[in-house]
């Protein structure tokens, strides 16, 4: 059987005018689009396209939590799968919950528990699905951000929306918005979650070496992103909303010629 | 006191509605002198008072709400509803017309599993799941009509201010029509032709609930569809 070989380190993460190798400059984003209410058995659903990112967010809830013994007496649980498509990766990933996984399901968990208001839900349950189709590196941030969209779309009260973005160290140099390649062979990747009103980070883990002032720099850039993020989710969810209203007329108009 | 977003606009969770000492209506929350939305939904300012009224989410019950639901299980002293809420209904025997006191007979002659039956909620809190009552004018089984299904955020819509909406809806299509705050509407119509037209408009109000001008366009769209079958009428007889 022919194995397909390794994907190459690229020589270079930054190129000598100093953009990377997706032709970003450093403190950019990749390009992102946003749907709302993409699923139709969902109470809200989300999907998001970061890069080559391809992730959907499903919602399910307040619905009657099962097992019984789950539910706790005065708030909503929040339960969290994410999980990656055995073809998201270049090489098949066992559909088995993975160790990272886990932890990822966790972590995305973690970040949006704090705005939602579970305490209006007693005894209920609220299921967040965040499915990788195609992953390119920093999908833990583009699936807080589907999942707390697709949350908004349920119409689960929540304080406001989650936005999440990567920060990172790429050839010595401070890095927004990390793709695969750079978040394998850069030195650092700090994915970072913010709530922007609150001023709440829910999310912040590290690896990799950074010294304190390049952490400082660069988890400031991590916070702005998250901002512009979450002006695009409040404008996607309601586009949903919007371009429903202008529907009606058309539909009018198109009788008068007939 | 300051408006900072337009009232009748679709807001987001999290944005900004006002500043200052307003009264916080549903789905509002205050964050310093601030005032966040806390829903998708549409800003309403009512006086001094700042509400937003959802498009989504599915239905929470109170006390006193006329509900309808579908018996799931039968227990010894009464039956189980999905009451289409979080939170699984119970309907106690002593909760049903007729005469007090132990009863012999099978709780299954009044109430059968798939039965729908529509309710009132007599009692609710964080707790303990909801109780049902059938005792009251209209309430029980319910054995002929037409069973809509929409979202509960949409039933507000669906009454209109003071009625508007569902009073327009009747007279119009001619139909008994009762609302179940749970998102479960009933339809009775003295033909299948008129049942379809109230199914129609009641599926037209879901979809463009956070529109301008529903009333005027679900009343011009039932007329248009009356002559439609009056068309029809003539060139089949």
């Amino acid at each position: 059987m022919n194995k397909l070989p390794e994907p190459k380190q690229p020589e270079k993460l930054i190129d000598d005018k100093g953009l990377r190798i997706d032709g970003r400059r450093l403190d950019e984003l990749r390009p992102i689009k946003l749907e709302v209410g993409v699923l139709d058995k969902a109470d809200g659903s989300a999907y998001i396209e970061q890069g080559k990112n391809k992730i959907l967010a499903a919602v399910y809830g307040p619905r009657e939590a099962h097992p019984k013994h789950i539910a706790m007496p005065e708030r909503a649980v929040i339960r969290c799968r994410y999980h990656m498509a055995p073809f998201s990766v270049d090489e098949r990933k066992s559909p088995a919950p993975s160790r990272r996984e886990m932890e990822l399901s966790k972590v995305i968990r973690e970040s949006l528990e704090p705005v939602v208001l579970t305490d209006l839900y007693p005894r209920t349950t609220i299921d967040v699905f965040v499915e990788v189709l195609q992953s390119d590196g920093g999908s833990r941030c583009a699936g807080i951000t589907a999942a707390s969209l697709a949350l908004a779309d349920a119409g689960i009260p929540m304080r406001e929306m989650v936005a999440a973005c990567a920060v990172g160290k790429i050839q010595g140099k401070l890095a927004l918005d990390l793709s695969d390649a750079e978040d394998k062979y850069g030195e650092a990747d700090i994915p970072v979650a913010l709530v922007p009103n609150a001023g709440l980070v829910t999310l912040l883990q590290m690896d990799g070496h950074l010294t304190l002032s390049e952490f400082e720099h660069g988890f400031s850039m991590a916070l702005d992103a998250c901002k512009t993020l979450h002006g695009m989710q409040r404008e996607a969810l309601k586009k949903k909303y919007a371009t429903m209203k202008e529907a009606p007329e058309e539909r009018e108009e198109a009788e008068v010629v007939a | 006191m300051v408006l900072v977003a337009e009232p009748k606009q679709v807001v987001a969770p999290g944005e900004l509605l006002a500043e200052g000492d307003h009264l916080l209506g549903d789905n509002a929350y205050r964050l310093g002198t601030k005032i966040f939305s806390d829903s998708i939904g549409i800003l309403e300012i009512d006086g001094n008072r700042v509400f937003v009224v959802p498009l989504k989410g599915g239905y929470i019950p109170r006390a006193g709400d006329l509900v309808a639901g579908r018996i799931v299980d039968i227990g010894l002293s009464g039956w189980s509803v999905d009451i289409r809420a979080p939170y699984e209904a119970m309907l106690p025997a002593s909760e049903t017309p007729g005469p007090r006191g132990p009863r012999r007979r099978d709780l299954s002659t009044s109430f059968d599993v798939g039965d729908m039956v529509l309710a009132e909620i007599l009692a609710f809190d964080r707790t303990r799941d909801p109780l049902l009552t059938v005792k009251g004018p209209g309430l029980g089984k319910v054995a002929s009509g037409r069973v809509v299904e929409i979202s509960a955020a949409k039933i507000p819509r669906l009454i209109g201010r003071k009625g508007s909406m569902i009073s327009m809806l009747k007279k119009e299509t001619d139909c008994q029509i009762t609302v179940g705050q749970n998102g479960v509407v009933l339809v009775w119509g003295k033909s299948p032709d008129a049942e379809r037209v109230a199914v129609e408009a009641i599926y037209m109000v879901e979809r463009e609930a956070h529109t301008r001008g529903l009333t005027d366009r679900i009343r011009d769209m039932i007329s248009r569809s009356k002559m439609v079958e009056q068309v029809a009428g003539t060139q089949t007889a």
